[in-house]
C-alpha cells in the first residue's frame, strides 16, 4: 500500500544524498506522503503516544543512570540523592517512574484497540506478533526497573518472580541460582538487572522499527476494518492530517501524564517501596505494579506453582497465536454484533483479574456462613474465562456470528454521499 | 435514533470500564489488612494544586522532631543545609550553622591517619541516635524506623502519621495486649513505640498551644517536608506545565480543525 514513492529531492545535496542513502525518501514516504485511512479515530493516536513514551523513558533513564548506583548498599540512598540533591532529579525520577505507568496505560489502550477492530488479522499478523513481542519486552524492562530503587517491594517482588523459575522441573533450581548470580536476590542480581534494564529499551526500539516497517507494508487498519480501494478517496496524506491529530492526542495524554508527575507522583506506586529493602522483613502483601496485576492473579489462581507459572506465561503466549484463533472474516467489532459484546466482557474480565491481583487471595467477597466466595475463587473463574475467550469464543464466534453488512468503502463509511465525489487534496 | 442509542450504550460501557479501572487503581494502594482503622482525614496546607508548606509549622515540627523523635529515630537523608533551602523551614544560613554546630561528628582520617571529632557543619546529615540498627534494637527492643521518608512509606501518608501520633488509647477490655502499647490506627493495634507526645512537652517559642494534637500536626507537617522537600517547586512547575499544555492543546485543536476542514 505504500505505493510508488513520490519523493523528489529539492536541491543538489538531497539529490546527491538520495542516490547514496535515500533516508530523506524513507522519511518522506513513511511520515509525510504515507497514505492514511481517512476514517481513523482517536484510538489510532496511541501509536504515536507510545513512541513518545519510549523516548521519554530512554532520555530520563539515561540521565538517571548517571546518578544511580547499582549496589545493595547504595541503591536506595542514591535514589534519595537524585530526589534531593540532583538538579531537577525529582522531576526526572517522577517522570520516569510514572512514565512506566503511562507507557502501560497507552499500550493497553493500543492493544485493546487492536482487539476491538481486529487489527491482528491478515495481512497484519506479523505486525501484531511484533507488537506482542514489544509488550513482553516492556514487561521485562518494567520488572527490572522496579527492582532498581531497592525498596521493600523491589526486593520482594524480585524474590517472588525469580522464585517462579525454581518451579521448572529438573533445571529450575540451577536456573534460579544462575539468574540470581548467587543463592538469593543480592548484589549480583541488582547489578545484572540494572544492566538489562539499560539494554532492553534499545531492544524495544529495535522491534518498534520492525513494527513500524510491518505497518507500512500492510498499511494501517481502520475502524471500518476494510482495505483501501481507491487511495485518492479513502486515504489522506500522513502529514498534515495524521501528524496534527496525533499531536493533539499526545497533548491530551500529556495532561494526564503531568497530573500524575506533578500532583500525584506516588499514587500509582506502593508506599512500601519507600522502605529500604530488608531481606529479614517480609511485607504483609507483596504486590507487583498495577500493570502486572492481572498476570499475578492468574499465577495465584492455580494451586500448583508450576501450573501457575505455565498459565501466567500462557496468558501472554496465547496472544501470539490470536491471528489464527479468530475465524471471523470481518475485522471490526462494529460489524460483529456478538463479538462486540464479548469484547467488553473480556475487558471487564481483565480489569477483574487486575483487581484480584491487588487483593489478598483469601479476602472474602461474598460471605456465606464461615467461608464464602473469596478473591481466589473469583481469580479462578476469570482465569478460565480469559483462556476461554481465546480458545473457545474466538474460533466459535466467527463461525456462528452473522456480521452486519460492511460499508462499500472507507470513504463511504465516513463521508456524506455528496462529498465522496470530491477527492481529498 | 438507533445509532444514537448504540453510541450512548457504547459511551456508558466505556465510562463504566474506565470508572471500575480507576476505582481499582485508586483503591489498590489503600487496601487494608484486617483490623485497620481509616486514618483521620486532615486538611493540610501542602495539599492541592497550589499547596505549600507552612513555614511556622515546619519550624515547630523541627523542634518536636529534634526534642522528641530524634531520641530514638534517625533521619539520615536530611542534612542541616536542607533547613535553609527554599520550600522548607527556610532557617537563615546563620541559624543552620548554629544548629549544625550543636552536634559532634567523627571525621577523618587526618594526615596522621587519625580519626578526629569536629563540630557539625551544614553539609552533615541529621545525627542518628544509634550507630547501627543492631544497637537500636538492643537499646529499644526494636529498630525505630528512619523518619526521612515516613510520610511516603505508609498507606494514608500524612493523615496516617498524624492519626498514629494521636491514636494512643487504653486497650479495650477484650484486647490481649502482650507487649508495647495500644494504638487505634496502627495495623493490628499493638505498637512497639510508647506514646511519644504529651501535652506541654515541647516549648513553642511562637506562643502556639503545645497540645498533643498541635505537636502531632506540626511534626507530621515537618516529616512531609523531609519526605518531599521539592513539593513546592513541583506544584509550581506543574501548574505552569498544565497551562502550557492546555494552550498548546487549544492551538493544535483549531489547527487540526482547519487541516481536516476540507477532508470531511
Amino acid at each position: 500500500m505504500s505505493g510508488e514513492s513520490t519523493y523528489t529531492p529539492g536541491n543538489g545535496f538531497t539529490r546527491w544524498l538520495d542516490d547514496r542513502l535515500p533516508v530523506m525518501r524513507l522519511v518522506n514516504d513513511s511520515f509525510v506522503d504515507y497514505p492514511t485511512p481517512r476514517n481513523l479515530n482517536y484510538w489510532w493516536t496511541f501509536g504515536g503516544i507510545l513512541t513518545f513514551c519510549l523516548a521519554v523513558q530512554i532520555v530520563t533513564g539515561i540521565v538517571l543512570a548517571m546518578h544511580y548506583i547499582p549496589t545493595t548498599e547504595l541503591a536506595f540512598a542514591s535514589v534519595e540523592h537524585i530526589m534531593r540533591d540532583v538538579n531537577y532529579g525529582w522531576l526526572l525520577r517522577y517522570v520516569h517512574a510514572n512514565g512506566a505507568s503511562m507507557f502501560f496505560i497507552a499500550v493497553y489502550i493500543h492493544m485493546f484497540r487492536g482487539l476491538y477492530y481486529g487489527s491482528y488479522k491478515a495481512p497484519r499478523e506479523v505486525l501484531w506478533i511484533l507488537g506482542v513481542l514489544i509488550y513482553l519486552l516492556m514487561m521485562a524492562t518494567a520488572f527490572f526497573g522496579y527492582v532498581l530503587p531497592w525498596g521493600q517491594m523491589s526486593f520482594w517482588g524480585a524474590t517472588v518472580i525469580t522464585n517462579l523459575f525454581g518451579a521448572i522441573p529438573l533445571v529450575g533450581e540451577s536456573l534460579r541460582t544462575w539468574l540470581w548470580g548467587g543463592f538469593a536476590v543480592g548484589d549480583p542480581t541488582l547489578n545484572r538487572f540494572f544492566s538489562l534494564h539499560y539494554l532492553f529499551p534499545f531492544l524495544i526500539a529495535g522491534v518498534v522499527i520492525l513494527h513500524v516497517w510491518a505497518l507500512h507494508v500492510s498499511g494501517q487498519g481502520n475502524p471500518a476494518g476494510i482495505e483501501v480501494k481507491d487511495p485518492k478517496k479513502d486515504t489522506v496524506p500522513f502529514t498534515p492530517y495524521a501528524t496534527i491529530k496525533d499531536a493533539f492526542g499526545l497533548v491530551i495524554f500529556a495532561v494526564l501524564f503531568a497530573y500524575f508527575v506533578f500532583y500525584n507522583p506516588n499514587g500509582l506506586g506502593e508506599p512500601d517501596n519507600y522502605i529500604e529493602a530488608n531481606p529479614l522483613s517480609t511485607p504483609a502483601h507483596i504486590v507487583p505494579e498495577w500493570y502486572l496485576l492481572p498476570f499475578y492473579a492468574i499465577l495465584r489462581a492455580v494451586p500448583d506453582k508450576l501450573g501457575g507459572v505455565v498459565l501466567m506465561f500462557g496468558a501472554i503466549a496465547i496472544l501470539f497465536v490470536l491471528p489464527w484463533l479468530d475465524t471471523s472474516k470481518v475485522r471490526s467489532a462494529r460489524f460483529r454484533p456478538l463479538y462486540k459484546q464479548f469484547f467488553w466482557i473480556f475487558a471487564a474480565a481483565c480489569i477483574g483479574l487486575g483487581y484480584c491481583g491487588g487483593q489478598s487471595p483469601d479476602k472474602i467477597l461474598i460471605a456465606v456462613g464461615d467461608g464464602g466466595f473469596d478473591v481466589t475463587d473469583l481469580s479462578r473463574i476469570l482465569t478460565v474465562y480469559y483462556f476461554a475467550h481465546f480458545l473457545i469464543l474466538f474460533p466459535v464466534l466467527g463461525l456462528i456470528e452473522k456480521p452486519k453488512p460492511l460499508p462499500e468503502s472507507i470513504a463511504a463509511s465516513v463521508l456524506p454521499a455528496k462529498a465522496q465525489e470530491k477527492p481529498a487534496s | 435514533m438507533k445509532k444514537t442509542m448504540t453510541m450512548i450504550s457504547r459511551a456508558v460501557s466505556l465510562a463504566a470500564v474506565a470508572a471500575v479501572g480507576f476505582t481499582l487503581l485508586a483503591g489498590a494502594p489503600a487496601k487494608a489488612a484486617g483490623g485497620e482503622v481509616e486514618p483521620i482525614d486532615m486538611t493540610w496546607s501542602f495539599e492541592g494544586v497550589f499547596g505549600t508548606y507552612d513555614r511556622d509549622a515546619l519550624r515547630r515540627g523541627y523542634k518536636v522532631y529534634k526534642e522528641v523523635c530524634s531520641v530514638c529515630h534517625s533521619m539520615q537523608y536530611v542534612r542541616f543545609r536542607n533547613l535553609a533551602q527554599p520550600g522548607g523551614p527556610e532557617f537563615s544560613e546563620g541559624q543552620v550553622k548554629t544548629l549544625a554546630a550543636e552536634i559532634t561528628v567523627e571525621d577523618g582520617p587526618n594526615s596522621d591517619g587519625e580519626m578526629f571529632e569536629r563540630p557539625g557543619e551544614p553539609k552533615d546529615a541529621f545525627p542518628s541516635p544509634y550507630p547501627n540498627p543492631e544497637a537500636a534494637a538492643a537499646a529499644l527492643g526494636a529498630v525505630a524506623p528512619d523518619l526521612s521518608l515516613m510520610n511516603k512509606a505508609r498507606p494514608g501518608g500524612a493523615d496516617y502519621v498524624y492519626s498514629l501520633l494521636v491514636g494512643y488509647e487504653e486497650a479495650p477490655e477484650d484486647f490481649d495486649l502482650t507487649a508495647g502499647s495500644y494504638n487505634k490506627y496502627f495495623p493490628g493495634h499493638m505498637i512497639a513505640m510508647p506514646q511519644p507526645l504529651s501535652d506541654g512537652q515541647v516549648d513553642y517559642e511562637d506562643g502556639t498551644p503545645n497540645t498533643v494534637e498541635q505537636m502531632a500536626k506540626d511534626v507530621t507537617h515537618f516529616m512531609m517536608w523531609t519526605a518531599e522537600p521539592k513539593l513546592e517547586q513541583r506544584h509550581r512547575m506543574g501548574f505552569q506545565v498544565l497551562i502550557y499544555l492546555v494552550a498548546l492543546g487549544g492551538i493544535l485543536y483549531f489547527a487540526m480543525r482547519k487541516v481536516w476542514a476540507d477532508a470531511h
